[in-house]
Parts: structure tokens; C-alpha cells; sequence
């Protein structure tokens, strides 16, 4: 008990920073005249849990991948990708839904597997990798449904991404399944240790008897489901597969990751902080909407907060 | 080859003149919660090559620092050439002549020989006129009889050579006060003498240096005059030759240390442990034979270079395509990798800790079990008990000084860095231990410790290789002493009939 009780201190410490933002976003929102009645529904809440689910589920796999000193650029085509094929497979060749869900997962791994074996194998960087697979997995998605959306008007489609299971909806709880997840491999198994390790130092990790290359190549793989379930899930919400769907969603996740104090130099990060930050993203999205500012500033006012709270961060281990 | 005999070296003192250089009086600095200086004096001559003795944490870096305008001391004075100055910035440091060689050197690798030496300053105005700048260069590259070309990229030279352009854009500063911080810790014994000798030239120009080395057998060899600081305040300023080594370890550590070596030598023949035959890598280790008994401490002597730690990584399974026979326990044993080697009781520290070594940002209890996981984590469950049970264990063993468990090893000394290395080895419970150069970077007090840890585990039946381009520790500590040069063995002594002419005439061959 007492060592819970330490790392729940040792939680907010590590993350006063962004937690303090966090909270200032939402004391905002809460008496911002224009929001106040809103958004602290309860709808609401829910509401925004559901919005960033498929950023949660991307980020999930990008803190493993920037943990290990890499990036992945490829998980928000990959998104177009997965969901396109997922409802082609409904639509196209009359797949029962749930075998079109997996179809979508396992398009999100193949890919993951292909960063991984590039990855793994040669010394190319994770940046270049991942920057042909996002082009590649674009140009998939395009071929595939030839530009236009993949449609699929079916109630049953829609539970993964706007069904409920009581008042909770379906993403949230997917996205807490994801999470705990996630953290036990980041924190209670051999391969998570082994993953900082790698991040870390990978000539020591090769002197300690880590397989480096399998490491690289599980967590390449990993990112890949993820991405194929957030595409899932977002074909499903949004009733279609869209090859322009994802557009530039894996920059939210490394900004989750990124605020939520992982380093981009490897060998750290904790998903504590990345929840938080993945929060922070969300909450600002749905702030701006209910205030109903246009797409463009929200681009800016998302651009900023990113910066100072990571700069909060800055100053305050600069002092410590 | 030179020998490393002292006397061979021009004498030392020879151009120390009465004109002091540099005098920093009664500086303070401190910290957060640290005072790392209190009340130090220093005083360099020109001509000469002054000393800068202290375990780690003494406070040296910290008065380089204040030198160089890294830091700004609290209270004090520095004088240079009996004139105060103010040094308030790096610029102010290079405006009076001071320029620091940092240990880790701090060139651009993709970048040419005079490129890095000009950089900054480059020739010519807005276009750079790089004719003149590599002619520069290249005058001053012969003048100190260096063998590599103005237009070289520093990538491609050794850590040597990297070393004497530092030097040579030094001196292009007009520097006359030239700090050198442990300027040997990676090169060879040969390169150490070329070092020693354009020390000279420099110094017969007038030029003062500031030496910080661990290693004492090059004070007599180099330097005129020793300051010795211990725990940020200033002990004393001896003249070398009118001191001794241990005299200035008692300064050093604040006490007599009795026994730096530590070793009880093995009376009887033991059994083979280890037996390996032609081990090659392809590259620099070229089919290397030796054995190890059971409690021996067996030194593996050779210039850098030599292939030593080469041979090590074949054995221990971290080189591709390397071949050779392994035995042990008089059995043929196939190691693939790390894993298997560990599966079969070895263990190898590396030479480079911060390279192939340490997590940096991660705690002492995340570098002390890395290797060992399985003991602690089965499945999804971490048993938190015992791996503090098992990190505590090897602090304890090893006598590692950190605040917690949870510290950030990088934030750790030197000496603590490298215990923890070790019991993270140690942890694996090895029968064979090898130890590539386990006291580099270490203060003396650490050293001492690790020599008499090193005894007790070769005392309770473990044996240990230990690779170390350090004679005294060589000739100290090993029960038998082979010699490598090329990649392969060229001779093994035994512990009494070995001495440092009969290693060196077999390692540079």
C-alpha cells in the first residue's frame, strides 16, 4: 500500500505540469459563458473520451515506438488504409462485420510488420521508413476505393465507433482495454524493460543479451494493430472507409506523447503522461468546437498549447 | 616504440620559469545544496605542466569550469599575468588565452581538419577563403610533425589524432593557458608519448597546461608541479619530483590507503575453467589461444588496438561470423550470443561504459536487474520485493554510493557508475567474469575498492579476465598475465616472473 501511495505522489510530481494545464483548460471551459452549460455534461465528457480514442490507441503504439528512440509516420494513413479495406470487405464482398473489424486490424499489423523488418534489418531510420509506408499506405487507399468513400449503412458496423454498452460508449471502453494494455507491457513484463533498454542504449542492450531486432520489430508490430483499430473504429463512427480519413492523426498522437514528457531522444516515457496529454489534445478539440472557433485557429491555438506545456515541463527540470 | 621508461622523456621542470601564468585565489563555488568550491587557490608558471589531482567529485571540473567561464564563481579573484581579469563568459575565457580540451572531445566529425579548426573564425570574410585556411593548417600540422592532412575529415581519424587537432586549434587561439582533462584515458601508450612530447614543445614555448589525469604513473613521466584538491577545497602544491605517489594519495583521499592492491595470489595449479583456441573475428582479433583457471585473476597486457577486447566480444557472442573453439569445463560449448554465454556462466563488462554500458536517464535499479528479469518477472508479474532485494544486494556488495534506488545512474560518479556495471554482471552469477579496463575513469578510492572486490570473488572460486591498458593494475592484480598484439597472443607470464620491459617487448612487436 505504501508503495502505491508513493507512486500516485510520484505520479503528480512527474506530471504537475501538464496536469496544472489540464485543469486550467477545463476551469476555462467550465465558466467560459458560452461553454459552461456544455461541458461538463456528462454527454459531454463521454463525448470527448470517444473523440480520442482512436488518438489514445495510435498513441499507445507511438510511445513504444519513440520510447525505443524511433517514429512512426506511417499510423495515420494506415488509419485510411485499414478502415477502407474493413468496409470494403462489408460492402465489396459481404464479410460478416466482425471478420471486416480484424481484416482491418491485421492490414494495420502487416504494415507494422513492415516497418519492423526495415526497421530491425538495416540501419535506415525509423523517419524514412515509415515516411514511404504513410506514402504507400496513401496510395492503397486511394487505388482501393478509387478516391471516393466507402460506404456501409448497417447499425451493426456502427457499434465499434458510436455503439454503447450501457451509458459508456464502445471506444472508451476499447480504449481502456488498450491502456491497461499497453502499460503492463511497458511496465510489468520483460519485453517493456526491454524496450527502454533498447531505446536507451542499443549497444548496451546487445551486451546484455536483448535481441534488439526483435524488439524493434514487436514494437513496429504493435503500432501497426493500433493504427488498425483506430482505423476500424473511425470507419465505423463515420459509417464509411475514407482514404482521406487519418490525415495527419499521427502528429496528435506524438504531440499526446510528446506533452505527456516522453523524450524524442529514446529511452524514457511514461503512459501515465501520454494519457494526459492525449486528454489535453482532446479536451482542447472539443473546447474550440463548443466555442465554435473555425478549423484554422484551432490549428494555432492547438499549436501553442502544445508548446507551453511542454515548456512548463522544460522550466520546471531545469530547475530540479 | 618508445618505451614508457620516465627518463627517456626530456626532464620535467625543464622550462618551468618563475613567471606565473595564472593565479586563481580563493574561489567559491557552489550549488544547490553542494559546495563544490571553498576557498581554492591555484597557480600555473609558464613552462610548465601542472597537475590537477583529485578523486572524482574533488571539485576539479568545477574549477576548469570557472577557468573556462562555464561557471561563474560566487567569490574570488583570477589573475593572468598578475592582472585581474573578469571571466564571465566562454569568450572572455578564449580572450585571455585559456583553452580547455574536454575528455570528450568536441569536434564536427563530417567536417575537415582545418574546417574544425577554423571554425568560427573562418578566413576570408563572408566567402571563405579555404586555400588559406588548409595551408594554415597545414603548416601548423607539420610544425608539430603530425602525419595526417589539413583536408582530412576528423571522422576518420583516431581519438589520438582527434586529440592534437584540439590541441593545434588551441594553440591557432594563441592560447598560452591550455587545460587538459584526462588526455590519455583513450589512446594508446605510444600515442601517449607523441602527446607528452608536443606537451614539451608547447611547454618550451612558454606555454602553461593543466593536467587532469587519474593515473599517477604519469605525473613523475609529464608534469612539473601537483595541486591536490579533496572535496572541493584545495589540499596542497607539491613539486613532483620532490613528492611520491603515496604521499599524494593521503592527500587525495584524506587518509592512508594501506592497500591499493588488494591480492592474495594462487599458491596451487587450479583446474581449467575456460579454454579457448584460434578465437578470430575476421577483423582485429586474428585466432587468439589462452585459458583461465578456476580463482585466477588472468590480465590480458597490449597496446590499444592490440585486439583484446575484440577477442572478448567473439567469445562472449557478440561478433558475427567469428570462429574458434570454446571450452568449458572441458566440454566444447557453442556461443551464439549473449544469451548463451550467460546461460553458461560468462559474464563481460564492457570497456566503454557510457557507451555499451549505462541507461543513462534510467534509475540504479533499472541498471542494476536488466540482465536478470526473469528472476523478477514472470509473465505479467513484477515481483517489486525482489528486485529490490536483488538491486540492494550488489549496492551492498559492491559498496556503491547513490542516495536511492530510484536515482538516475548518470547522475552518479565515475566509480558508482562502474560498480553498478559490474553487479549488474554479477548478478548473472558467473564462473567466468570478464572485466574490460574495470577502473577506467575511476577515482582512486573506487579503484581501491574494486581491486579488493575483484580479490574476494577470485577467492571464492570465480575466475576473472581482466583486459586493463593499465600496467600497475596489470602487474598488481593478475595471477598470470597474457599478452596480445595483432589479434593474437604473442606470450603469457606467470605472476613472479613477469615485469613491465618483458610485456611491452612482446605487446609492440
Amino acid at each position: 500500500m505504501a508503495r502505491f501511495q508513493k507512486n500516485v505522489i510520484q505520479y503528480f510530481k512527474e506530471n504537475l505540469g501538464i496536469i496544472v494545464a489540464l485543469l486550467a483548460i477545463c476551469i476555462f471551459l467550465a465558466v467560459f459563458p458560452k461553454t459552461s452549460s456544455i461541458f461538463l455534461s456528462s454527454k459531454n465528457i463521454f463525448n470527448v473520451l470517444r473523440q480520442i480514442a482512436p488518438n489514445v490507441f495510435l498513441a499507445c503504439g507511438m510511445i513504444m515506438v519513440i520510447i525505443l528512440g524511433g517514429i512512426d509516420l506511417s499510423v495515420g494513413m494506415v488509419i485510411a488504409l485499414t478502415g477502407c479495406i474493413a468496409a470494403g470487405c462489408v460492402s465489396r464482398y459481404g464479410f460478416p462485420i466482425p471478420v471486416a473489424f480484424l481484416v482491418g486490424i491485421l492490414i494495420g499489423m502487416v504494415v507494422g510488420m513492415f516497418n519492423g523488418i526495415w526497421v530491425a534489418k538495416t540501419t535506415i531510420p525509423p523517419f524514412i521508413v515509415t515516411l514511404a509506408s504513410m506514402n504507400i499506405s496513401k496510395g492503397f487507399a486511394q487505388v482501393y476505393t478509387g478516391g471516393s468513400p466507402v460506404r456501409v449503412v448497417n447499425d451493426e458496423w456502427q457499434f465499434l465507433g458510436a455503439g454503447y454498452v450501457g451509458p459508456v460508449p464502445v471506444p472508451v471502453i476499447l480504449m481502456l482495454i488498450v491502456l491497461i494494455i499497453t502499460a503492463i507491457i511497458l511496465n510489468k513484463t520483460q519485453l517493456g524493460r526491454h524496450i527502454y533498454a533498447v531505446g536507451g542504449n542499443p549497444q548496451a542492450a546487445s551486451f546484455s543479451g536483448i535481441n534488439t531486432a526483435k524488439v524493434k520489430f514487436l514494437v513496429h508490430t504493435y503500432s501497426g494493430i493500433m493504427a488498425g483499430l483506430a482505423g476500424v473504429v473511425w470507419a465505423s463512427r463515420m459509417y464509411s472507409g475514407q482514404p482521406t480519413a487519418g490525415d495527419g492523426a499521427e502528429m496528435d498522437a506524438i504531440a499526446a506523447v510528446v506533452v505527456g514528457g516522453t523524450s524524442m531522444a529514446g529511452g524514457s516515457g511514461k503512459i501515465g503522461g501520454m494519457i494526459i496529454g492525449a486528454i489535453i489534445i482532446g479536451v482542447l478539440n472539443n473546447g474550440l468546437n463548443l466555442m465554435n472557433v473555425n478549423t484554422s485557429w484551432q490549428y494555432c491555438v492547438k499549436g501553442l498549447v502544445i508548446l507551453l506545456a511542454v515548456f512548463t515541463d522544460y522550466i520546471r527540470n531545469r530547475k530540479g | 616504440m618508445k618505451s614508457i621508461a620516465a627518463k627517456e622523456y626530456i626532464q620535467a621542470g625543464e622550462f618551468m620559469s618563475e613567471h606565473v601564468l595564472l593565479q586563481m585565489k580563493n574561489i567559491h563555488k557552489s550549488f544547490p545544496g553542494v559546495k563544490a568550491l571553498q576557498a581554492v587557490d591555484f597557480e600555473l608558471r609558464a613552462g610548465e605542466v601542472h597537475a590537477l589531482l583529485g578523486e572524482n567529485g574533488a571539485g576539479k571540473s568545477t574549477l576548469i569550469k570557472v577557468l573556462g567561464g562555464i561557471y561563474i564563481a560566487e567569490e574570488g579573484e583570477i589573475f593572468i599575468d598578475g592582472k585581474k581579469v573578469e571571466i564571465n563568459n566562454v569568450n572572455d575565457s578564449h580572450e585571455n588565452g585559456v583553452a580547455i580540451i574536454h575528455q570528450e572531445l568536441v569536434l564536427v566529425p563530417h567536417m575537415t581538419v582545418a574546417e574544425n579548426i577554423w571554425l568560427g573564425r573562418e578566413p576570408g570574410g563572408k566567402f571563405v577563403n579555404f586555400d588559406k585556411m588548409e595551408r594554415d593548417t597545414q603548416e601548423l600540422l607539420d610544425a608539430y610533425g603530425l602525419d595526417f592532412k589539413a583536408d582530412t575529415l576528423v571522422g576518420k581519424l583516431t581519438i589520438a589524432q582527434q586529440q592534437m587537432v584540439e590541441i593545434i586549434k588551441a594553440i591557432s587561439y594563441d592560447s598560452r593557458i591550455l587545460v587538459m582533462d584526462e588526455p590519455t584515458s583513450s589512446i594508446s601508450d605510444k600515442e601517449v608519448s607523441f602527446l607528452f612530447e608536443t606537451m614539451r614543445t608547447l611547454t618550451a614555448k612558454g606555454v602553461g597546461i593543466i593536467y587532469i589525469s587519474h593515473k599517477m604513473s604519469e605525473l613523475e613521466q609529464i608534469c612539473d608541479r601537483v595541486t591536490v584538491m579533496r572535496d572541493g577545497t584545495y589540499v596542497g602544491t607539491e613539486v613532483v619530483a620532490e613528492t611520491n605517489k603515496d604521499a599524494l594519495i593521503a592527500m587525495m583521499v584524506g587518509r592512508e590507503l594501506t592497500n591499493y592492491y588488494t591480492r592474495d595470489f594462487l599458491n596451487e595449479k587450479t583446474e581449467t575453467v575456460l579454454k579457448c583456441e584460434n578465437i578470430a573475428d575476421g577483423k582485429m582479433a586474428k585466432g587468439a589461444s589462452f585459458e583461465v583457471h578456476k580463482g585466477e585473476i588472468v590480465g590480458f597486457a597490449g597496446l590499444v588496438g592490440a585486439g583484446r577486447s575484440e577477442t572478448m566480444k567473439a567469445v562472449f557472442g557478440l561478433s558475427q561470423g567469428s570462429t574458434g573453439t570454446v571450452y568449458l569445463d572441458g566440454k566444447e560449448i557453442h556461443i551464439k550470443s549473449p544469451v548463451d554465454s550467460m546461460k553458461y556462466g560468462i559474464a563481460l563488462v564492457p570497456e566503454d561504459r557510457k557507451l555499451e554500458g549505462l541507461y543513462k536517464v534510467q534509475s540504479v535499479r533499472f541498471n542494476s536487474t536488466i540482465e536478470v528479469l526473469k528472476d523478477f518477472i514472470h509473465g505479467i508479474f513484477v515481483n517489486a520485493g525482489k528486485e529490490e532485494e536483488i538491486t540492494q544486494k550488489y549496492i551492498d556488495m559492491m559498496a556503491t554510493k547513490t542516495p536511492s534506488q530510484e536515482q538516475q545512474i548518470g547522475n552518479l560518479s565515475g566509480g558508482n557508475q562502474q560498480k553498478v556495471m559490474i553487479g549488474r554482471w554479477l548478478a548473472t552469477s558467473p564462473k567466468v567474469l570478464i572485466l574490460d579496463e574495470p577502473t577506467r575513469g575511476v577515482d582512486v578510492g573506487a579503484k581501491a575498492e574494486i581491486y579488493s572486490i575483484m580479490n574476494e570473488l577470485a577467492k571464492s572460486g570465480m575466475s576473472i579476465i581482466m583486459i586493463s591498458s593499465e600496467m600497475p593494475e596489470i602487474l598488481n592484480m593478475s595471477d598470470r598475465i597474457y599478452v596480445m598484439c595483432d589479434g593474437r597472443v604473442t606470450g603469457c607470464f606467470s605472476h613472479e616472473e613477469v615485469t613491465q620491459e618483458k610485456i611491452m617487448s612482446l605487446a609492440a612487436r
